[in-house]
């Protein structure tokens, strides 16, 4: 799928030399890559399908630097591209090729840990599992967990609103988070929250949370870490059908229990995993689940027993129920490694990432393996159950001409099957440039106008991170009144004012 | 003289709102009214009541998932929740007592509008953590939706956080579709007798830290538990700490005995199960010791660490009778005065203990010339002032209910 970018200016381009100097003059030639083959390690982020190497780019280590930064490109109207890690599935860190690269890897540092009133302040270059890290010797974690925790950033995460297996029980980003600091597009710094619940005025931090890097540049996050859990079991179930399992599903939410993690693979997915790290799957059923429950060793006790009664009740082929720790961790092995297992049965993988209302699974299931008949391409599903996510993984290999394109094609009729059941394009992944031009199948024009307007608040020239998230760039001039409807007014006998 | 508008649909409601946005004729939105004291007092002629748009539209207890009209009673949704043993994890607050209203009058817009929490929030989230989608009419008169009812969602920016805690200044939410939690099986309620505010708020902050998933901690100083009306607190002669606990009835006894075990030598305590663990819950969401009273009444959310001192500090200097207590461990302050608000006073400490300040009730005259919510820095000020009119550039909704120019 060619993809349009906003036009570069070729102005900027041309005296990219006097910015690389004026870029120097703040973080010192240190802190600036503006050679070519060094710009290369930039030109993508985790959704490697689109590359383009940045114009330059810069590696601040202070907010006064950012700031700098921030109005020296207001000021010249050069792009700003924010990354933290670059683990971005959606291509939310794609460079520019007349923008700037605000690269914020050496934000590295956990700059205070408040045990007292259970939070943590960070620079937003630490990464995911740092936060634990930093603070698990005393008994806490930091609850989102994404995958990629051991690369991504909490600057990326806040960025992304990230999730991860335990987000059912412990929520996402969004829900953790307690303040940052933030610089605008214009370069002006402000704080939002703090250490205290419910910060005053809009909710900003809410609004900055899953913004995709165009609102402002993180600089500084707070986080709520949480105590962990004493004890957490694992159930690993078998069902005969992808039906039984989300019965299952349902039954375990509908009698109360909220389980720390809930997750379903199906046939192709489990004999990947399998065959990939051995956790002794069983082979011979159509979905697997795996089923955690944490907390106090009562409370787990007891919700396992009735997790078994109701597995049992909707007809589960095989249940295991962890004894140790070591066995907890050995039926997760093969989930946390599906991407890598199918990578390793497949040249290529693409992996989608929509989210359903969770009794359409069976429903959206079939017609993904109509749409994988349809388009000759296999697909394994891995699915966060509890919560309704899904991430099927597509088949294929970039070195057969055309393959790419029709998983590329194949993904876009999965996800907006997502919306037409009811779900919503991308659950965990972000818009990025990947979802962009799909955004119409879940939006309407006035819906998109009023989010870029939000964008304008921010950033009236576009500047920061443009060609993202919204399938067409209107400048914040043009966002006026969508609908005038013919000037008729609806409802004529309605009384007025 | 004051026209109300009670439209039944949203389609009425967008061509209301887009005809005052031609006529520039800014309008009141309301709920069901029951929290019309909140904020900063507007005169405005025109009234758009939503109490006609309710009904619960969708409720899939197996997805944890509810679709309600704005205007549809709490009440009616908390009953509807009930029956499938689920509720609203967040614990909305009912305010309306507070400001001499009857209890349960609320709708569920206004609920989110002014985004209410109560004691669960600290580990359940706020309401905001709980809003999933919604419909509405922003102040260009345009009908437009953002979310939708499923809980993990990254589909463009999160405008239902936005949404929450704007008083309805940026648009006028037609419909919501909201997170729904299963309720407790049991609930119980540990109080710890005569302790003072700074000991028993280390206590709580202990308690939160610790592994038992305490999901109530509140701390009534004896001015305000003697207000309380069950006999345990009332009678108890002094100030009263309680913890919460809830859960299947196996971890909750379990819990408990690890929650005693933690606190043993703080002094005599008592017990509340079920029904009495409910009713003192209650009483703390809706800060209902200071109801049928009309004396200045602040909300402060802070720095849980530095809740005591700064109280300790705050009573000293502030003219005229205090009562407070303390809940989330601290980080939420009930703060009652007798006579005027003294904003200057109580914005200086809670600054310096990191938090805000909101003026949730004080006679109109006081709220006209007090800032009720806290004073932003320049930036962020002139930030909101860029979204709200990103939202309703006419400034038509709501205008001035939060800050004067919102």
């Amino acid at each position: 799928m060619p993809l349009k970018m906003p036009e570069p200016d070729r102005a900027v381009i041309a005296d990219r030399d006097r910015l690389v100097a004026e870029l120097e003059a703040i973080v010192s030639a240190a802190g600036v890559v503006a050679e070519a083959r060094a710009l290369k390690a930039f030109e993508s982020d985790g959704l490697t399908a689109y590359r383009q190497t940045p114009m330059v780019a810069v590696l601040p280590e202070t907010v006064q630097q950012v700031s700098e930064i921030m109005k020296l490109c207001h000021r010249r109207g050069v792009k700003v591209v924010p990354r933290g890690a670059g683990t971005s599935l959606s291509g939310g860190a794609l460079p520019l090729a007349d923008g700037v690269l605000l690269v914020m890897s050496r934000f590295n540092r956990v700059l205070e840990i408040d045990w007292d009133n259970r939070c943590i302040v960070t620079q937003p270059g630490v990464t995911n599992l740092g936060l634990t890290k930093a603070v698990e010797h005393c008994g806490f974690y930091y609850a989102p967990d994404p995958s990629s925790q051991i690369a991504c950033t909490i600057g990326g995460n806040i960025a992304e609103n990230s999730g991860g297996v335990h987000c059912l029980k412990y929520g996402l980003t969004t829900n953790n988070v307690l303040g940052l600091q933030v610089v605008l597009p214009d370069g002006e710094i402000i704080r939002v929250g703090g250490r205290h619940l419910d910060a005053e005025g809009y909710d900003l931090l809410g609004l900055m949370t899953g913004s995709e890097g165009l609102l402002g540049v993180v600089t500084e996050v707070t986080v709520r870490m949480l105590r962990k859990p004493p004890t957490a079991r694992a159930l690993l179930i078998g069902f005969p059908t992808s039906e039984a399992a989300g019965e299952c599903v349902a039954k375990v939410i509908g009698s109360g229990v909220i389980p720390g993690g809930m997750e379903m693979m199906d046939r192709p997915a489990i004999h990947a995993a399998e065959a990939f790290c051995h956790p002794g799957y069983p082979l011979d059923v159509e979905a697997l689940l795996i089923v955690e429950i944490d907390g106090t060793e009562a409370e787990v006790d007891h919700l396992v027993g009735e997790v078994e009664k109701l597995a049992k009740s909707c007809g589960a082929l095989s249940l295991r129920v962890s004894n140790s720790e070591a066995e907890r961790l050995a039926f997760w092995a093969g989930r946390k490694a599906a991407f890598p297992a199918v990578g390793r049965i497949s040249p290529d993988y693409y992996c989608m990432d929509g989210t359903i209302p969770r009794h359409q699974l069976p429903t959206v299931l079939r017609r993904i393996g109509e749409l994988s008949e349809h388009y000759g391409l296999k697909v394994a599903n891995v699915f966060h159950a509890g919560d309704g996510n899904l991430h099927p993984l597509i088949l294929y290999d970039a070195n057969q001409p055309g393959e790419l394109e029709r998983a590329e094609e194949f993904g876009g009729d999965i996800l907006k099957l997502c919306v037409e059941v009811g779900g919503v394009l991308t659950g965990e992944h972000g818009v990025g440039v990947e979802k962009r031009d799909l955004m119409g199948a879940m939006f309407n024009e006035i819906d998109l106008a009023q989010q870029q307007r939000v964008k304008c608040a921010f950033d009236p020239q576009s500047r920061l991170n443009p060609g993202k998230v919204f399938p067409e760039l209107h400048s914040c001039a043009e966002l006026g009144r969508v609908h005038v409807s013919g000037g008729r007014t609806a409802f004529p006998d309605l009384p007025r004012f | 003289m004051t026209e109300s508008h009670r439209p039944e649909t949203p389609e009425e409601v967008g061509a209301l709102v887009r005809e005052a946005a031609e006529r520039k004729t800014p309008i009141e939105v309301l709920g069901h009214g029951s929290k019309r004291a909140f904020g900063r007092p507007l005169k405005l002629e025109i009234t758009l009541d939503l109490s006609r748009l309710s009904g619960i539209r969708l409720y899939e207890p197996n997805e944890l998932v509810m679709t309600a009209g704005a205007g549809t009673p709490l009440a009616e949704i908390a009953a509807a929740l009930a029956q499938n043993r689920q509720e609203l994890a967040f614990e909305p607050a009912d305010l309306g007592p507070l400001y001499g209203g009857e209890a349960d009058r609320g709708s569920i817009g206004g609920v989110f509008a002014c985004n209410l929490s109560g004691p669960r929030r600290f580990k359940a989230g706020a309401a905001r953590d709980h809003l999933l989608g919604f419909r509405g009419v922003s102040g260009w008169g345009e009908s437009f939706k953002s979310g939708g009812r499923v809980v993990k969602n990254v589909t463009g920016y999160d405008l239902c956080k936005l949404m929450c805690g704007a008083f309805g200044t940026l648009a006028v939410m037609t419909e919501m579709s909201f997170k729904v939690l299963p309720r407790a099986e049991t609930t119980r309620t540990l109080l710890l007798l005569g302790e003072d505010d700074d000991p028993a708020l280390a206590r709580l902050r202990r308690a939160a830290a610790s592994a038992n998933e305490v999901s109530g901690l509140a701390h009534l100083p004896a001015a305000v538990a003697k207000r309380s009306a069950l006999g345990d607190v009332a009678g108890a002669g002094g100030a009263v700490t309680a913890l919460r606990l809830e859960g299947p009835a196996p971890s909750v006894v379990a819990r408990m005995a690890s929650l005693r075990a933690e606190v043993a030598g703080a002094g005599p305590t008592a017990e509340l199960s079920d029904d009495d663990s409910r009713a003192l819950w209650r009483e703390v969401r809706d800060a209902s010791y200071f109801a049928g009273r009309d004396a200045a009444l602040w909300r402060i959310s802070l720095t849980a660490t530095a809740a005591a001192p700064a109280l300790a500090g705050l009573a000293a200097k502030l003219a005229g009778d205090t009562s407070w207590f303390y809940d989330w461990a601290g980080g939420l302050v009930w703060l009652e005065i007798a006579g005027a608000a003294q904003a200057e006073t109580v914005r200086a400490a809670v600054a310096k203990a990191g938090g805000h300040a909101t003026l949730i009730r004080a006679p109109l005259t006081e709220r006209a010339v007090t800032a009720v919510f806290e004073p932003q820095a320049k930036p962020v000020a002139a930030l909101s002032r860029r979204i709200k009119e990103s939202f309703d550039p006419g400034h038509i909704l709501n205008p001035g209910r939060m800050y004067a120019g919102l």
